[in-house]
């Protein structure tokens, strides 16, 4: 009985090699099978097509007059576009760059210098700055000024004062025509 | 009889540090592995526990990711399903895959339970092991009745409402139950979240009793189509490789038939109603369950008063846990019980049609059918298994497993005696 | 073998047995079936039929009939299989048509803005009782999962469409009720909602009453399931895959048994 349960998975020569040949394929197809089954259980927790709708938002940007600012909601998170006055990007492009604590020119944040679009979370600790209402704390720097722990961005985004590390991120966005932006 | 390939495992450095720590890769070969012995005659009705088994892991794994992204809220449940099978990334496969396994899990559990009676598997030494098995049904039908719920479509509630209305016909402490089931005045918000954390939580709890089911059955094997005790070495085989292949060979063509629902005809099991948001203020003209609770259900409504009729619907299940004394004969295997056969035949067809009485209204021939099927389900058990014992001449037994020619058979009698001695 | 191969076919005469009994002994009407493109193993939706059902639902049904859980993505390249064909443009256009309601504002007031891709289809009312209140007491319902919640499925909803007559002599119909071939009782709340020509076919189809049903019953079963083609595609992979690794493991556990036998 031993002698007949080894020889039936011990392989022997040419005889002993297409049967492993045979076990082989079996398990490998059985492999592959398992893989290809997991696949759609591990896609499932990837953003689902509501989720995804919602990835990029189209903005008509023609009623912002100058000098507004809009907040909108993307992925969850609130997204500012200020349409600058040519006093506001002035300003922000004679600040000088070696004097700011995430050096940044103005020219690289945005596409069309009247148009600001950043991401509305503060980089400290992830508030929401106030500036975006004509009767909101803009800060010293005339941008956005975050209540929770005093950090205050310029008309560029850029943070001037206050513990935040880093910029207001700036989101992909793209101009679709004149009056509409698409964000993400 | 280790194999040259598992002593070359064993004697790999990692793996005997690991085994020095925990025993795991020993544990596993002689529990399922070339050092467990089994008969070496089981066919294959014998697949369909280790089919059970499967279908439970992919119960779990699909529930889990299903979990994932339903809201178990009277408002919301609904419109989460569709969700799932609409937006979610292969929603619509793992909806399909749990709508479809709960099926497949009952057919392969009910093969499992008709094989446990044709073979007497439930008999000494086994008792134990088959009650075990009694109590995963069992937990198996509140898994299931409680799941049916989670969609909250039109038979989720209903179905959920006549169910645990039952429970009313319980004397004096009925209708207080019936409030701590729902959590309220009917079934609604309350009952659907504990129904939602009790679905979550009872498949663990059958994995549990499965553990103990496998022990119990490890203790002293299988049993096997001839009904007659392994003799020696020369009667098993160990069950890797043979039973592994023969297993997964099983399961594989299983599967293909599953998948042939689920893609195929993924809502052949169901009923349309359950696709129209629960309504509790419009009963559906037909409450049906599922086809797996049908016979139950023509028990309940066969029987004209409310108590006596849920007392026979438990009883039906809970008849189970005697049949190892309810059935007398000292033969296992129907294979040698000529008049057990017949009455097996007539148990099955019987099945049948409570289960086609349970999906009809209980009016005109179908009641008839019902009482006469419902009486002759408990006419089975309580008189025919204990009289068919007694008076059934059994053909001879063979030897053993390995001599099955008759020329050594000895007396059925005898042989019997001798295997309740070991 | 031959004793599994009779208790296989005993098995299934059983199961055959129970089920065919029809489960509603009244309705033994047999329903008219023109033939779908989208039954049996390969079936598929027809690009074609379901874009003139869109425009029968938009056109006529959705007067009344709301059709919730589907959003107007769903129609082109981001639905499943690319939905019904339209494309990105198209289907930012079909939604931008409607004003649905959004809000609240700063005001904290509610407001109208035109549809984009990611909102539901907009219902023809606020709720149930608004429905009711419009329609004698009747609720209309959802559509969105029509074809599949009802015994019958596409040839069920077509009968509905196409089933209207004039009621037999002796029967007394209720007040603003219509007789239907088809319909549980034979008396509907809906009044007949196609009639020849009753849209025009931007593809110059011949607007039948039987062609208009045909579509709308497409479009609506694709609503039911949009992922239907999806779901065959793999299916027919998968249930290849495991009928080769079933005859592998087959030849597998021959080869590991043949000293046993």
């Amino acid at each position: 009985m031993a002698n007949t349960a080894q020889s039936a998975t011990a392989g022997h020569g040419a005889e002993g090699s297409r049967r492993d040949f045979l076990y082989l394929t079996a398990g490998a197809f059985g492999a592959v099978g398992a893989a290809l089954t997991l696949w759609p259980f591990i896609d499932s927790m990837n953003p689902a097509a509501d989720t995804l709708a919602l990835s990029t938002i189209e903005v008509d940007i023609s009623p912002i007059a100058e000098g507004q600012r809009i907040t909108v909601s993307w992925r969850g998170q609130p997204v500012f576009i200020d349409h600058r006055t040519a006093a506001q990007i002035k300003e922000a492009r004679e600040v000088n760059i070696d004097e700011l604590r995430d050096p940044q020119s103005d020219q690289s944040r945005v596409q069309k210098p009247e148009w600001l679009i950043l991401v509305g979370i503060c980089t400290h600790l992830g508030c929401v700055p106030l500036g975006q209402k004509a009767t909101d704390p803009k800060g010293d720097f005339g941008g956005w000024f975050c209540p929770c722990h005093g950090s205050q961005y310029d008309t560029s985004g850029r943070i001037r004062r206050g513990p935040a590390p880093r910029n207001l991120p700036v989101p992909a966005y793209t101009f679709l025509n004149d009056k509409t932006v698409r964000i993400g | 009889m280790a194999t040259s390939s598992s002593s070359k495992f064993f004697s790999h450095p990692v793996v005997k540090w690991i085994e020095y720590r925990l025993p795991i890769f020993s544990f596993v070969d002689h529990s399922l592995g070339s050092q467990y012995p089994a008969p070496k005659n089981l066919s294959y009705w014998w697949n369909f526990g280790s089919l059970a088994g499967a279908m439970l892991s992919i119960m779990i794994l699909s529930g889990i990711f299903l979990a994932m992204n339903y809201t178990p809220h009277a408002a919301m449940a609904f419109d989460s399903v569709e969700r799932i099978m609409r937006d979610v990334n292969y929603g619509w496969l793992m909806r399909y895959i749990h709508m479809n396994g709960g099926s497949f899990f009952f057919i392969a559990v009910y093969i499992h339970l008709l094989r446990g009676f044709y073979y007497g598997s439930y008999k000494y030494p086994r008792e134990v092991l088959w009650w075990l098995g009694v109590i995963i049904l069992l937990l198996m039908m509140a898994t299931a009745f409680m799941g049916y719920v989670l969609p909250w479509g039109q038979m989720s509630f209903w179905g959920a409402t006549v169910i645990t209305n039952l429970f009313s016909a319980i004397p004096l402490v009925g209708d207080s139950i019936v409030t701590l089931l729902w959590g309220g005045f009917a079934v609604d918000n309350p009952t659907l979240n504990r129904f939602f954390s009790l679905h979550y939580l009872l498949p663990f709890v059958i994995v549990g009793v499965v553990v103990a089911h496998i022990w119990a059955l490890h203790i002293h094997g299988s049993n096997n189509p001839l009904g007659i005790d392994t003799k020696g070495p020369q009667d098993k085989i160990p069950f890797h490789p043979y039973y592994t292949v023969k297993d997964a060979f099983g399961l594989a063509v299983f599967l293909l038939i599953y998948a042939g629902f689920v893609f195929f005809a993924p809502n052949f099991f169901g009923e349309p109603d359950n696709y129209i948001q629960a309504n509790p203020l419009s009963t559906p003209p037909h409450i049906v369950p599922e086809w797996y609770f049908l016979p139950y259900y023509a028990i309940l409504r066969s029987i004209p008063d409310k108590l006596l009729g849920v007392i026979a619907m438990f009883s039906s299940i809970l008849i189970l846990f005697v049949l190892p004394w309810l059935d007398t004969s000292r033969v296992r295997s129907g294979r040698f019980r000529p008049v057990f056969r017949w009455f097996f035949a007539l148990f099955v067809l019987d099945a049948f049609a409570l289960g086609a009485v349970g999906a009809h209204p209980p009016e005109g021939w179908w009641l008839v059918v019902g009482r006469v099927a419902t009486f002759w389900y408990f006419f089975h058990f309580i008189i025919i298994m204990p009289l068919l014992g007694w008076f059934e001449r059994p053909l001879p037994l063979p030897a053993s497993i390995s001599e099955p020619v008759l020329g050594g058979a000895r007396p059925a009698g005898a042989a019997v005696r001798s295997m309740e001695k070991n | 073998m031959r004793k599994l191969a009779l208790t296989l076919a005993a098995s299934a005469a059983l199961v055959a047995l129970s089920l065919a009994a029809p489960v509603r002994a009244e309705d033994e009407i047999k329903l008219p079936s023109p033939g779908w493109s989208f039954k049996g193993p390969f079936g598929t939706y027809d690009r074609a039929a379901l874009q003139r059902g869109f425009q029968v639902y938009k056109e006529v049904c959705s007067a009344c009939h709301s059709l919730n859980y589907v959003h107007y993505r769903d129609l082109g390249p981001a639905g499943p299989d690319g939905g019904i064909g339209f494309s990105e443009e198209e289907v930012k256009a079909i939604a931008a048509g409607v004003q649905v309601t959004d809000g609240p504002n700063d005001n904290g007031d509610m407001f109208e803005r035109p549809g984009r891709p990611y909102d539901k289809f907009k219902a023809p009312f606020a709720n149930a009782n608004a429905a009711r209140a419009s329609n004698n007491g009747a609720l209309p319902p959802d559509l969105s999962l029509i074809v599949k919640a009802r015994e019958g499925f596409e040839d069920y909803v077509y009968g509905i469409l196409t089933g209207f007559a004039d009621p037999p002599a002796d029967m007394k119909m209720m007040d603003g009720m219509n007789y239907n071939k088809y319909f549980p009782g034979h008396q509907i709340a809906m009044p007949p909602p196609l009639t020849d020509d009753r849209v025009t076919y931007a593809d110059g189809t011949k607007a039948t009453v039987a062609q208009e049903a045909h579509d709308v019953v497409t479009f609506l079963s694709w609503a039911s399931e949009p992922t239907l083609e999806m779901r065959k595609r793999i299916g027919m992979k998968s249930m290849i895959f495991l009928l080769v690794l079933s005859g592998l493991l087959y030849a597998v556990k021959r080869k590991v048994w043949r000293d046993v036998h």
